[in-house]
């Protein structure tokens, strides 16, 4: 069945904020615990997606990977303003772990 | 291996041999699933990898010129000018099914409220952020194109993990057991036989008078 839903951004201030020119609703935080109401608050509210900027997801992986089961909200790292920390990348890289149960897609680029 | 606590009768042995059977078509047909959804998770992971790459480039430069806007102008200034939208973006999601995980798609309906792409006049702020925005409005379809990808590949990651388990404990526990099981009843059952052949023997041997 087909839904629609909005798209929501959680980072720090300088990181979201361009995201309202965009389209996006924004919404600001910058401590661990802003972070996890912040998502707590987006999934209620039934964002289709929330783009969370890798800083503030660094400081709550477990919230996120708790989201990752579930279809929706669709729960992604972006990087900041300050440029990406590697945290999605990561991401990707322990799929690949999870799924094949060796690391092929990054054996040619270590630690990236 | 352990073997079932069961009574080694016929009955057990046909009811086994039929588990037996179901088990092993279960994990073969676990097994193919296994290897159809690993492949299609290589080719969504691939393209997940690749739009991030894709991303993490063209947003660090529609950042940069925002932070040049930034330095320039003042933090309510510059909200002021956000505040009203020339677009909002609404996406239509629904569900697909991939190897039998529903992972959500995510289409991008956008709605212009005015014929431009910026929000406000350019007379009110920096070229760098008419760079900005543009930079930003053209993004946001390749980000929910990653949103979409990443999220089958997480699930999918899931499943394959999940499925591992499940044809890990066909093979090397559910079958095993089963097949010595069987051969637990069979034995006994042998034995038992011998056991009445012996007794007959012996019984006849006693009552046919010597020669």
């Amino acid at each position: 069945m087909q839904k629609s839903g909005k798209i929501a951004v959680l980072g720090d201030r300088d990181s979201v904020e361009l995201f309202v020119a965009a389209g996006a609703d924004i919404y600001d935080a910058s401590t661990e615990f802003e972070a996890i109401d912040g998502l707590k608050k987006l999934e209620a509210s039934g964002y289709a997606v929330v783009f969370v900027t890798e800083n503030i997801a660094a400081l709550v992986p477990k919230q996120i990977e708790a989201v990752k089961s579930k279809p929706f909200p669709v729960v992604i790292p972006i990087p900041s303003a300050a440029g990406s920390n590697g945290f999605g990348m990561a991401g990707v890289k322990r799929d690949v772990e999870k799924a094949i149960g060796a690391d092929i897609l990054f054996s040619g680029s270590a630690g990236k | 291996m352990a073997r079932l606590a069961v009574n080694p009768t016929r009955m057990e042995l046909r009811r086994l041999k039929t588990r037996l059977k179901t088990a092993e078509r279960g994990h073969k047909l676990l097994k193919d699933k296994s290897d159809e959804m690993v492949r299609r998770f290589l080719s969504y992971v691939r393209e997940n990898k690749r739009l991030r790459e894709e991303i993490e480039g063209d947003l660090a430069d529609a950042m940069r010129s925002f932070m040049l806007t930034r330095a320039v102008m003042s933090g309510e200034e510059l909200k002021q000018t956000l505040c009203l939208p020339a677009r909002t973006v609404d996406v239509k999601t629904d569900l697909e099914n991939v190897m039998g995980v529903e992972v959500p798609v995510v289409e991008i309906t956008e709605t212009k409220s005015s014929g431009d792409t910026l929000p406000y006049s350019p007379l009110s702020a920096t070229s760098d952020l008419d760079v900005a925005v543009e930079k930003i409005s053209a993004l946001m379809e390749k980000l929910l194109r990653l949103a979409q990808v990443e999220k089958t590949c997480n699930m999918l990651a899931d499943e394959i993990e999940r499925n591992r388990r499940r044809v890990n404990a066909l093979e090397y526990v559910m079958i095993p057991q089963l097949n010595e099981t069987i051969k637990y009843i069979v034995m006994k059952l042998d034995e038992n036989e011998r056991g009445a052949l012996v007794r007959l023997m012996k019984v006849k041997s006693m009552i046919t008078p010597d020669s």
